[in-house]
């Protein structure tokens, strides 16, 4: 890239970003090292749960069990550690939250400006099903066929179409 | 002398879009046929020259021609040939040209397809001019591929060595045309709503570019999804990355468009829905290629680095959109929708897929864009990622598939619930047994998996039954049976084969992700590690030399428990010189469903000699979750190739045959 001037080199670096399903990093899933595991391995596997939900702050889109960055591996061994001396997931995550804020876990937690995420779904299933059942009383049913007779009908039109 | 060429080329597209959106117009309103004719001819001629451009770009590729910019920064004299044709669409203004080529292209179909009334048409290739002229003025004001470099450069910067890959060459051309495949049937809701008239024809008209367009998103997602897996060395296949999602995003309201354009194809009903869903889909994609492509999510910092491109995308999205979405808020109450039907009906089981489908795209949207919108208003940063993605997502999705089965059995206007079931106790007899079967005989034991198993079998052999009771199979005399199957429209086993492919994913997605299992060891030569009842055993390591790169290569043997050979793994760690990057190129042995995934790491020296870092995952059933999107795609081109859809394509070859209009001037 040195050949490049200076604003070639910026789009360069943009145009790096670009390509759909780039924005996970080369070489992640470290945080199986075994130079790092704990010894107890139930212990390392609830570490590993945890990891999952860690945000690595320096990449792109990563957990910290995905991403092999120095400040990924570093999160991961207070987390170790944390583990290993035996505090609750609420105490290591409240001790992640006070260092880094809300961004480093991976699943927001419950709070007036997050309710969106949880009462937006939920509000277009209630509005859908509002309108599937306000449509029926709005339209009074026209005395149709009956459920033979609409079988008949459609057996009949399927015969002809093909 | 090419690359000026080209250059003028774009510059044409401009015009020649800018034309076509004005005597389109002006056709309709004096509802002069030339005038409109013009219009299409033009259309022609935008994208006659928008490929030209294109050409001028991979020639530049091609022949390595470091004075334009796009190619010095992202091309190499050493890289394979492929990988410089795709290089012209592996950056950010190539994409772009790529999407251009797109719009025009079907901006051209819409106008050589003979089937369409009259002002309809015209009031479809005008929108279709629209959108192209945003484009492409975008394309060669702010992000003009073509650009010349005061200074020549010796040799060019590469493409990012990830890039270079046979599936992620074929993963933009797709994902582009399915997501620029939606802009027809933007436009053609757009018109309708212009013309005030959406009926049972209308929904005819746009199927077959729903079905396209959907069709291709779906083997590009799959495409990216496969080349995440096995390119990116982390064993998985989904990361509800912002970047997958802006992808999923259209692809899940394509995929309620799909169903709700079927219900007013066949019964009327549902018009205005429709309609909404048919500009949500390519609001969706051009979204997508907003978040993308302006950086505001891969990077929260690359935004800032060229803002005046977000903020252009931005713009056009807000044009496009905005524009469409006020003039459906001002002509849609006057669309008739009056065909009734009560909730258990045919009607009601693709509305309850639309609800379930339009919630699921709004888990996707509101999980991706929280995050931006919290930081804009106070400035707390949040990360919305994975676990809550997979929780609400599931919870979406499993109500739809325990529906799923029952939908097509149940009659237009007022089904019969428990008749439909009747039908299916076959399919919820197998469910059951092949839940049990799971929860009891596979260890660890999972009881969301054995659902997961639960929900991919009665989904799976339901569109079985369905099938079977269409065709009166076991019912009829075999004979019967055979002409029936051979009369039913091609829609119909487009339908089942798409409803297969998704309970095939299912099933796939649940035995991944409860049963995947990792080992990670430290190996010197001769030390061999477990795997999930195999052994990888590290024989040698050695150097190898590609074309534009050089790399450490190990090889392990991979046995399973009775000492058999399954294969030889040959996982390497590449390094690119001309971009100084360092990839694993990842090995997989395939089996018939799993995979057993070897990557290697770095090298640890240590007192008993060197050592490597070696990684293996067993993926159990992986091979579904790439298949089920495949079927479904199939079902897509079944469909597609439906004989109700092909007097539109007679039509339109017949149109071809006559001499075409010339282009304005």
């Amino acid at each position: 890239m040195r050949w490049l001037p200076r604003a070639t080199l910026t789009r360069a670096v943009l145009a790096r970003a670009a390509l759909p399903l780039i924005a996970t990093a080369l070489l992640c899933a470290a945080a199986a090292d075994p130079a790092d595991r704990l010894a107890n391995p139930r212990q390392e596997a609830h570490a590993r749960q945890l990891f999952r939900d860690v945000r690595c702050l320096v990449c792109q889109s990563q957990s910290i069990d995905e991403s092999d960055a120095p400040l990924a591996h570093d999160l991961r061994q207070v987390i170790r550690a944390q583990v290993a001396d035996g505090r609750t997931d609420d105490q290591i995550k409240s001790f992640l939250v006070a260092r880094y804020g809300q961004f480093v876990l991976l699943t927001p937690k419950a709070s007036l400006g997050n309710a969106v995420l949880w009462a937006g779904p939920v509000l277009v299933v209630i509005a859908g099903a509002a309108a599937l059942f306000s449509r029926r009383s709005k339209t009074p049913e026209p005395p149709g066929l009956s459920v033979e007779e609409e079988a008949d009908v459609e057996k009949l039109s399927r015969e002809q179409a093909s | 002398m090419i690359d000026e060429l080209g250059q003028f080329a774009l510059v044409l597209a401009l015009a020649l879009s800018l034309a076509q959106v004005g005597l389109s117009i002006a056709g309709r309103v004096r509802r002069d046929a030339s005038l409109a004719g013009a219009g299409e001819g033009a259309a022609l001629g935008a994208f006659i020259a928008i490929a030209l451009g294109f050409l001028a770009l991979i020639h530049a590729f091609v022949t390595s021609d470091f004075s334009v910019l796009n190619v010095a920064a992202n091309s190499h004299t050493a890289k394979p040939l492929i990988y410089k044709v795709a290089g012209a669409w592996g950056s950010h203004e190539g994409s772009i040209l790529l999407w251009c080529l797109m719009l025009t292209g079907y901006g051209a179909a819409v106008a050589a397809s003979g089937k369409l009334p009259f002002g309809l048409k015209a009031s479809a290739v005008a929108t279709q001019g629209l959108l192209g002229a945003l484009f492409i003025g975008y394309m060669v004001f702010a992000s003009n591929p073509l650009t010349r470099l005061p200074e020549l450069p010796v040799q060019g910067n590469s493409l990012n060595p990830l890039l270079q890959d046979p599936a992620l060459a074929a993963h933009p051309p797709f994902l582009y045309s399915g997501y620029v495949g939606f802009s027809v049937v933007f436009s053609l809701s757009v018109a309708a709503l212009v013309e005030g008239r959406v009926d049972p024809a209308w929904a005819r008209w746009i199927r077959p570019w729903t079905l396209a367009a959907w069709s291709l998103l779906t083997v590009g997602i799959t495409l990216g999804s496969f080349w995440a897996y096995y390119e990116l060395g982390w064993g998985g296949w989904w990361a509800w990355d912002p970047v997958e999602n802006a992808s999923f995003m259209p692809w899940l309201l394509g995929t309620a468009l799909l169903h709700s354009a079927a219900v007013t194809e066949k019964r009327g009903a549902l018009a205005s829905w429709t309609v909404l869903l048919g500009i949500g889909a390519f609001t969706l994609s051009m979204m997508g290629a907003f978040l993308v492509r302006s950086g505001v999510l891969t990077s929260v910092h690359a935004f800032a680095i060229d803002p005046r491109r977000g903020v252009l995308l931005l713009g056009i999205l807000g044009i496009a959109a905005g524009g469409a979405l006020a003039l459906y808020a001002w002509r849609a109450p006057a669309l008739k929708d009056e065909a009734a039907f009560t909730p258990v009906s045919r009607e009601g089981a693709l509305f309850l897929n639309n609800v379930l489908l339009a919630a699921a795209t709004a888990v996707v949207l509101i999980g991706t864009l929280l995050p931006l919108i919290r930081a804009a208003i106070d400035g707390t940063p949040i990360s919305v990622g994975a676990p809550y993605f997979n929780l609400t997502f599931t919870a979406l999705l499993a109500p739809a598939l325990i529906a799923l089965p029952a939908g097509p059995l149940l009659a237009w206007k007022r089904g019969d619930l428990p008749a439909a079931l009747r039908r299916l106790w076959l399919a919820a007899v197998i469910a059951l047994a092949a839940a049990l079967a799971t929860f009891g005989l596979v260890t660890p034991r999972s009881l969301l998996a054995a659902c997961g198993i639960a929900l991919g079998g009665w989904v799976i052999f339901g569109a079985l039954a369905e099938a079977a009771d269409r065709v009166k199979a076991f019912r009829a005399p075999w004979r019967e049976v055979g002409r029936r199957a051979g009369g039913l429209p091609r829609g119909a086993w487009g339908m089942t084969l798409a409803h297969i492919g998704i309970g095939v994913f299912a099933l796939g997605a649940s035995f991944e992700t409860a049963w995947r299992a990792e080992a990670t060891e430290v190996l010197r030569l001769g030390q061999s590690m477990h795997l999930a009842g195999f052994e990888l055993r590290l024989d040698r390591v050695g150097q190898v030399f590609g074309p534009n790169f050089e790399a450490e290569r190990a090889h392990l043997r991979v046995t399973d428990r009775a000492g058999r050979l399954i294969c030889e793994a040959a996982p390497e760690r590449r390094l690119y010189a001309a971009g100084g990057q360092t990839i694993s190129g990842v090995a997989i042995c395939p089996r018939v469903l799993d995979d057993v995934y070897v990557v290697e790491g770095d090298r640890r020296d240590a007192a008993g000699g060197p050592g490597w870092l070696i990684r293996g995952y067993w993926n159990p059933w992986v091979r579904f979750v790439f298949l089920g999107p495949l079927l479904m795609a199939l079902g897509g081109l079944v469909s597609l190739s439906d004989r109700r859809l092909r007097f539109a394509i007679t039509a339109r070859a017949r149109a071809a045959r006559q001499p075409a209009p010339a282009p304005a001037e």
